[in-house]
């Protein structure tokens, strides 16, 4: 079994996907008062640490930001028994827009997920969706607001999102193994 | 990530990485617990069975609310409202219930090697709640949890265990657990509370309280079970508050920052005097509210999950 991998991003495109998403967040929320960003574990939360950082810098408003671990809400039991993480969101959700942030957005059952989550640790006055890559192939009702690049692929194609905080680069590649 | 095994009967026969497995995951469910909905859809459609042959307070709600968190169905059998009261052995209680088709049993037993002797007969997975003298898995791992989030690690430390040794299945589950992981362990007691066969288990005896406690970093201080004075194992409560009582004084001799645990029930003015039961460094409440994490991680590794799910 064989491996084809390519560059779809490097640090550049990376960077500027996420100022035009921190612009776009602002926008549509006409500043960034009552926000709150909560990544979803594990490439959610840095992308949503960065955002954060982002939209301080536009709106000079510190947004809170934390992270979600949603191992416990999938639905996907039959088959994987995943390891568990921490969730540490350090604000409170009531009454806040929460902007969810992951870094590919695929079936959509991960986001599903993540707001059972959230709806279970209190009522935020309103949910949105923001992903670095939209890989298509939705099973679920679910879409995001801000999407950094649209990335058509096929089931065999993986999307492998590195970050500099955890890969030590900043570089998104599709992967496609051939068998 | 999962544990690779039906049971957990004991600490005796865990690896440190199992044992290390279960309070990670214990760390990340406490953080449910401090939630305003303690809920999560984990366990949904799990059934959980808890067969108490020996009164518990702790324990029982500790296993019962943990599964409840996780989304699991719970029912509790106590022998004096049930059929054991008309004589049904413990191997007919148990292969009636599994018939009931529960993912897991949760036994307090007084017999020693119960809880092995029915998982052996049952396909559920079996949890040891305390059984004779042999372990107390479950106690063990909320008592290493606590030590673990005070002191950062476990391995190196020096643990003394106080108390009535002979007869705690505390004591011997907080032996394995702990030396598995690395720290030192010392019993501590009347020499008519000491086991002879300690001389074979990795610890240090002590029959002088003071040495005893010279140094160390965590003092486990075990009740004493106040029936045993019948036995002549020791003169009286007061006499034996005198000589081995755990006090502000006598702790004095450990660590300065060192910490103090109890497994609960505690006898105040008898093996632990209620200034330390009250003070800074005991963590007896700490231990309650880890003791559901820890079964709540128990239980989510033993049944969450399919048995034969790929690790991914």
């Amino acid at each position: 079994m064989s491996e084809q991998i390519s560059q779809v991003m490097d640090a550049d495109d990376i960077r500027r996907a996420l100022t035009r998403i921190a612009h776009e967040i602002t926008e549509k929320n006409r500043g960034a008062e009552r926000l709150g960003l909560v990544g979803i574990r594990s490439k959610g939360a840095p992308i949503a640490d960065r955002l954060a950082a982002l939209i301080e810098q536009i709106e000079g408003t510190k947004v809170p930001s934390g992270a979600l671990d949603i191992s416990l809400y999938r639905d996907d039991f039959n088959t994987r028994q995943p390891s568990v993480g921490r969730t540490e969101i350090p604000f409170d959700v009531n009454g806040r827009t929460i902007i969810l942030v992951d870094e590919v957005i695929y079936t959509g059952r991960t986001v599903r997920c993540a707001l059972d989550a959230l709806m279970d640790m209190g009522r935020p006055s309103a949910i949105q969706l923001a992903v670095l890559i939209d890989r298509g192939h939705r099973e679920l009702p679910i879409r995001p607001d801000y999407v950094g690049k649209n990335l058509p692929t096929a089931h065999k194609e993986m999307v492998d999102v590195h970050l500099q905080e955890m890969d030590g680069e900043d570089k998104v590649y599709i992967v496609k193994h051939d068998k | 990530m999962a544990l690779k095994r039906k049971d957990i009967l004991g600490l005796q026969d865990m690896s440190a990485e199992e044992i290390e497995l279960i309070l990670e995951t214990a760390l990340s469910f406490k953080d449910v617990l401090g939630r305003e909905i303690k809920k999560v859809p984990t366990l949904r459609g799990r059934s959980v069975v808890t067969l108490f042959y020996e009164p518990s307070t702790r324990t029982r709600t500790s296993f019962e609310l943990a599964a409840k968190i996780l989304s699991a169905d719970t029912s509790s059998i106590s022998p004096s409202t049930s059929a054991v009261v008309k004589g049904e052995s413990l191997k007919d209680t148990v292969l009636t219930l599994q018939a009931m088709k529960p993912d897991a049993f949760i036994i307090r037993h007084q017999a020693s090697g119960a809880p092995g002797f029915v998982a052996n007969l049952v396909n559920a997975s079996v949890i040891n709640a305390g059984d004779g003298m042999h372990e107390h898995p479950s106690q063990a791992l909320l008592d290493m949890m606590t030590i673990l989030e005070k002191k950062k690690q476990i391995s190196g430390l020096t643990v003394a265990i106080v108390g009535d040794i002979l007869h705690s299945r505390v004591a011997r589950s907080n032996m394995w657990g702990l030396t598995k992981l690395g720290a030192k362990v010392r019993f501590v007691g009347p020499r008519t509370l000491i086991p002879p066969e300690a001389r074979n288990l990795p610890v240090e005896v002590y029959t002088d309280l003071e040495e005893g406690l010279k140094g160390v970093d965590v003092v486990n201080v075990l009740r004493i079970q106040l029936e045993r004075m019948k036995k002549g194992l020791f003169p009286t409560t007061r006499e034996y508050f005198n000589l081995f009582g755990v006090t502000k004084e006598r702790l004095k001799a450990a660590k300065e920052d060192s910490i103090v645990l109890h497994p609960g029930p505690m006898n105040r003015g008898v093996e632990i005097s209620s200034e330390v039961a009250d003070c800074e460094e005991s963590m007896v409440t700490t231990q309650v509210t880890n003791g559901v994490a820890v079964r709540m991680a128990m239980l989510y590794l033993l049944i969450g999950g399919a048995q034969d799910a790929a690790i991914n």
